[in-house]
This record gives structure tokens, sequence and C-alpha cells, in this order.
């Protein structure tokens, strides 16, 4: 009996304490910050680490909103955000349409050159794009990085599309073609709606790549008006004295939309999307 | 739409509506396509073949009047008389198989950790999980903070427990700097396996289990005998895909340490950046980009070979 008793709490234990191991791992950093966050800027420094801010203040949110520009990050993040998932989606949609409903001749092809798009390091796009941008006068616009975000989260979103789309029955089409639909009309008007969890689950995903993306806005921004988020945070490291307290401050509001999102799609995440990876 | 109307008129006269249908469709899918095909060969296959042919030209920002074709002069440089490629490309291969051995086994652990039925596990998969949806630069906010000499909390709790006497600058100690980039990475890079291995475990039958818990099997035969094997593939290829992905990584290491100190964390893709994009070097760096290139097509052709034969049997 207490043997029986003994191994019940063993294998208990041995369940729990890693359990609580990890939960920490991952959340004392994110703790960490918002401590820090709410701390006043000379708390912060004076020598002794607290683990609880006293007295808390949200001064330094105020602070990076205002005069860091932070308002300004965020909005430029919104806009090329924006506009790039709702392209990326439509064109995953088209093409993930494209390959679950029909065969044609170099779709091997195209499925192996989106596999590939994926694994190249996007510092080798970007050297030549630079010089490409730059010729047209596109360097230090959103729209240089909005065409190219299309370019890089398209291919894995196509993969995902494709698998919701090929998950509803080809006789919805056919269906609809006898009575007189054209295929754009089935695209959007019957399929999109149907595959909608699988939309908004492939679009938070390109939303949080395209948000939190940092070589390519670093490299084709070049003036703080323009800075996304990323940028912006990078270059409060890069100044002089580090404003601790809201640096924090600026990495907890860069953190909101993709986190929210996270726990959105997580459910989607672990039940299928994780999978894609192998295409 | 156009497209597949127009050549469908042709055809309408001598062929039958059925048919006029089937023109339609054959050039349906190309349309479908068309836009991300441009898309593709404009800004990155286009790019790639600029690469190469920048690769044997002189090109300097700082030194433009020297500017042209000089052969494989860049390479020559590259593998004879520098150092600095050398030793990124050693803590580079550290780096990747650091990172992956490690994200892969505490991955395993944490995906069968959340496939236990506990109370709350919604909520605790999504807290653990979230790392993942963190951008490079975000994490290195996070941990900069933990890093930090002054104010950050490692420090603290290690002289609290006394394991150090005086705080450590973690990232600007070329002892340590090293470590630290790597338990940073490993906080946004388990929960990748650990989302793709719990995906892949939710793909095992309840039976099988059962019916080896009658054979009297103990949780760790089960382990090895029934979960691993049914895993073997997703670890396969979740390994070689984070294995290309850590190979190119830039964000993380680069905004926490800009590749310092004393270089001891510029990787390839580090050192390429640096001398193209910050000094202006685009034909050296170009000639580095190529060099990478080809090392990375080693695990690119092995990746899609297994996919080929895997994973794409609904084509």
């Amino acid at each position: 009996m207490n043997s029986k008793w003994q191994r019940k709490l063993g294998s208990k234990l041995l369940f729990y304490i890693p359990l609580a191991l990890t939960l920490m791992f991952v959340l004392v950093p994110f703790l960490w910050a918002i401590s820090t966050s709410l701390k006043r800027e000379g708390d912060v420094l004076s020598g002794t680490v607290r683990y609880i801010p006293s007295p808390a203040t949200f001064e330094n949110f105020v602070h990076v909103w205002n005069d860091n520009n932070f308002s300004q990050y965020f909005m430029n993040s919104v806009f090329v955000s924006v506009l790039s998932v709702v392209a990326i989606t439509v064109l995953s949609v088209l093409n993930g349409y494209a390959m679950s409903r029909f065969k044609f001749k170099g779709k091997g092809a195209f499925m192996l050159v989106l596999l590939a798009t994926q694994m190249m390091p996007v510092i080798l796009f970007v050297i030549p794009l630079f010089l490409i941008f730059k010729n047209l006068g596109m360097i230090n616009t959103p729209y240089a990085l909005i065409l190219f975000y299309i370019v890089l989260q398209v291919p894995f979103n196509t993969i995902l599309m494709r698998g919701f789309i090929s998950s509803t029955p080809k006789e919805i089409d056919e269906a609809a073609m006898v009575d007189g639909a054209g295929r754009f009309r089935i695209i959007f008007a019957i399929i999109m709606p149907i595959v909608l969890p699988g939309i908004v689950a492939t679009s938070a995903f390109a939303f949080i790549g395209v948000w939190n993306e940092f070589l390519v806005a670093f490299s084709f921004i070049t003036t703080p008006d323009r800075f996304t988020i990323p940028i912006g945070l990078k270059f409060m490291v890069g100044e002089f004295s580090v404003q601790y307290a809201s640096l924090a401050a600026g990495s907890i509001i860069g953190l909101i939309p993709p986190v929210l999102l996270f726990m959105f799609i997580q459910r989607y995440l672990v039940e299928g999307l994780g999978g894609a990876v192998k295409g | 739409m156009e497209l597949s109307q127009s050549t469908g008129g042709k055809t309408m006269s001598v062929k039958s509506k059925s048919s006029r249908k089937k023109m339609g469709d054959r050039w349906f899918p190309y349309l479908l396509i068309a836009p991300t095909v441009l898309l593709i060969a404009g800004l990155l296959v286009f790019p790639i073949f600029r690469v190469f042919d920048l690769s044997v030209q002189s090109y300097d920002f700082t030194r433009l009047q020297k500017a042209g074709y000089i052969g494989l002069e860049n390479f020559k440089n590259i593998f004879t008389q520098d150092d600095m490629f050398y030793s990124s490309l050693w803590i580079t291969v550290k780096w990747v198989l650091i990172e992956v051995v490690l994200q892969l086994v505490f991955g395993l652990v944490v995906a069968l950790l959340l496939n236990q039925a506990f109370k709350l596990r919604g909520l605790v998969r999504s807290l653990v999980l979230v790392p993942w949806a963190v951008s490079g630069v975000l994490t290195t906010m996070l941990w900069s903070l933990m890093f930090n000499q002054h104010i950050g909390i490692i420090n603290d709790i290690l002289m609290k427990l006394g394991v150090i006497s005086e705080p450590v600058a973690w990232l600007a100690n070329i002892h340590t700097v090293f470590g630290s980039v790597i338990v940073a990475e490993l906080w946004r890079g388990i929960p990748f396996f650990a989302i793709t291995l719990l995906a892949a475990l939710q793909t095992i039958p309840h039976e099988v289990y059962e019916s080896c818990e009658v054979d009297g099997a103990g949780s760790v035969k089960k382990l090895f005998f029934i979960t691993l094997p049914f895993l073997k593939e997703s670890i396969v290829f979740a390994t070689l895909l984070r294995a290309i992905w850590e190979f190119n990584s830039i964000d993380m290491i680069f905004t926490m340490t800009n590749g310092g100190p004393m270089d001891m964390t510029t990787t390839l893709p580090i050192y390429m950046m640096k001398t193209s994009i910050l000094e202006g070097n685009y034909g050296y760096g170009s000639a580095i980009g190529v060099v990478t290139f080809a090392f990375l097509m080693i695990f690119v052709v092995l990746y899609l070979r297994l996919n080929r034969s895997g994973g794409m049997q609904d084509e």
C-alpha cells in the first residue's frame, strides 16, 4: 500500500516538477520585463534589484508612446502589416485553390520553389534587393517592405491554404458550376466562407511574421519617421544611455499583438499547422 | 478570368460547351498562380542571380572608383586570407549543432509533458508555447533585461544563491556571451519543436497504447517502442528545417550582441550582413553569400528529397 502511494507520488512529481521548471523558464523573462516597465526609471538603476515595483507607474508607457515616437512606429507597423497580410491572404487562397483543385504541368515544380524559398537566408536577397530598390527609388518606403514581405510569406501560407481547401469537397464547386457560377465567384463567395477559420489562422500567422520582421526593415528603412517597432527598439538600445524601464515598456507594446494572436491560434497550431512544416 | 474566357472563345465555334470549360480549366490554374510566380521571379530568383553576378565584381561603396568585374578574386580572398570567414563558419556550425540538439531534446520533453491530461491544460499550453510568436528582436529585449549587469535578475539570483560573488556582464564577456545567446535562442526554439511534436503526438491512435498496456508495458517502454517510432518522421523534418533556420538566423544574435564582443558571436549570415549592408562592400558580401548558399544547399537538397519521398503523397 505504502509503496503504491509512493510510486504515485513519484510519478506526479516527475510530471509537475519539469512542468513547473518549464513554465518558469518561459514566463520569467515576460514577468521581468513587465516588472521593469512598471518601475520608475530612477528606481531601476538604484543599485538594488527589486522584483515588485514600488511605487508602480505607467509613466514609461506614456513616455515611449509620446516621446520615443512609439505611437508612430506602432502605426507604421500596423500599416505595413495590414496591407501585407491582405495581399498575402488573397494570393494564398488563389494559389491554394489552384493547387488543391487542378492538376497542371509545373505544379510539382511550383511546390518545390515554394518550399525552397523558405530555406534561403533572407540576407542573401536583401543584398541585391537593396541595390535594386535603391535604383527604383523605393528604399525607405513602406512599399519596398510590403512587396518583400508578401513574397516571403506567401509560400508558407499557400501550403497551409492548400491543406484547408483540399479538405473541402470538390462537389461544392461542381454544384456551383452547374448553377452557372464562375470560378472566381466560387473561390471568393463559396470556398472562402467555408475555409474562413483556416484563413483567419493563416492570416494571424502571416501577421505575426510581418509584425516581427527585423532584418529587411533594418536594411531598407533609413529614417526614424518610417521605423517599424522592431527597428525602433533596436535603436533605443543603440542610444548612449539606455532607459531600461522605457525599453521594457516599448517591448511590452511590441509584444501585445503577436502574443494575443498566438493565444488565439495556438489550438490550430497544435492540431495541425505544426505538421505543415513537412509541406 | 478574361484569359480563360478568351482562350475558350476561340474554340467555342468548333467545340462543344463542355470542352470549352475544359480549355478554360487548363489555363485557369496558371492564371491563379501567375501573380505569385511573378513576385517570386522578380524578388527572389532574380536577386539570387544578381548575388552571383555581384560576387565576381569589386563593388564597394567606399571604393567605387575600383568597381568592375574581377573574376574569382573575392572567392580567392575568402578562402586564403579571410580569418573572419573561417571563424564565423566555425561559430555557425557550433551555433546550429548546439541549438538544434538542445531544442530537440527539451522540445520533446515539453511536448510529452503538454500531451498529458491535466487541469488547465489549454492555458498552460498557451503559456509554455508563446515564445514561438516572439520575434528575435523582442527576445533580445526580454533577455537583455534578464542578463543585464546592473539591473538583471539573473545576476541578482545567482548572487543571492552564492554562485557568483559579483555581477557578471554576460553579454560583454567573451567567455559567457556565446552561452548567453544560446540560452535566449533556446527560449524561442524549444516551443517550435514542442508545437511540431505535439501536433504529431495527436496523430498517434490511442488503441496502440491501450493494447500495449494490456501486454504490461511500462511508460518507458511505451516511449521507446511506440511514441518515438511514431514521431520519427516529424523529428527528422523539424530538425532539418530548424537547422536551416538556425543557420540563417540573424535577428536575435545581431540585436543582442552586434556579433561581438570580439566577433565571438559573428555567424556567417551576420558576417555577410555586416560586410554588405553595414560596410557597403556588396561585392565581397555577395561572394560570402554564394559560399553560404553552397553550404546551405546540402541541407536543402536533403530536406526536399525526404519531403518528396515522404510528405507529398497528395500530389
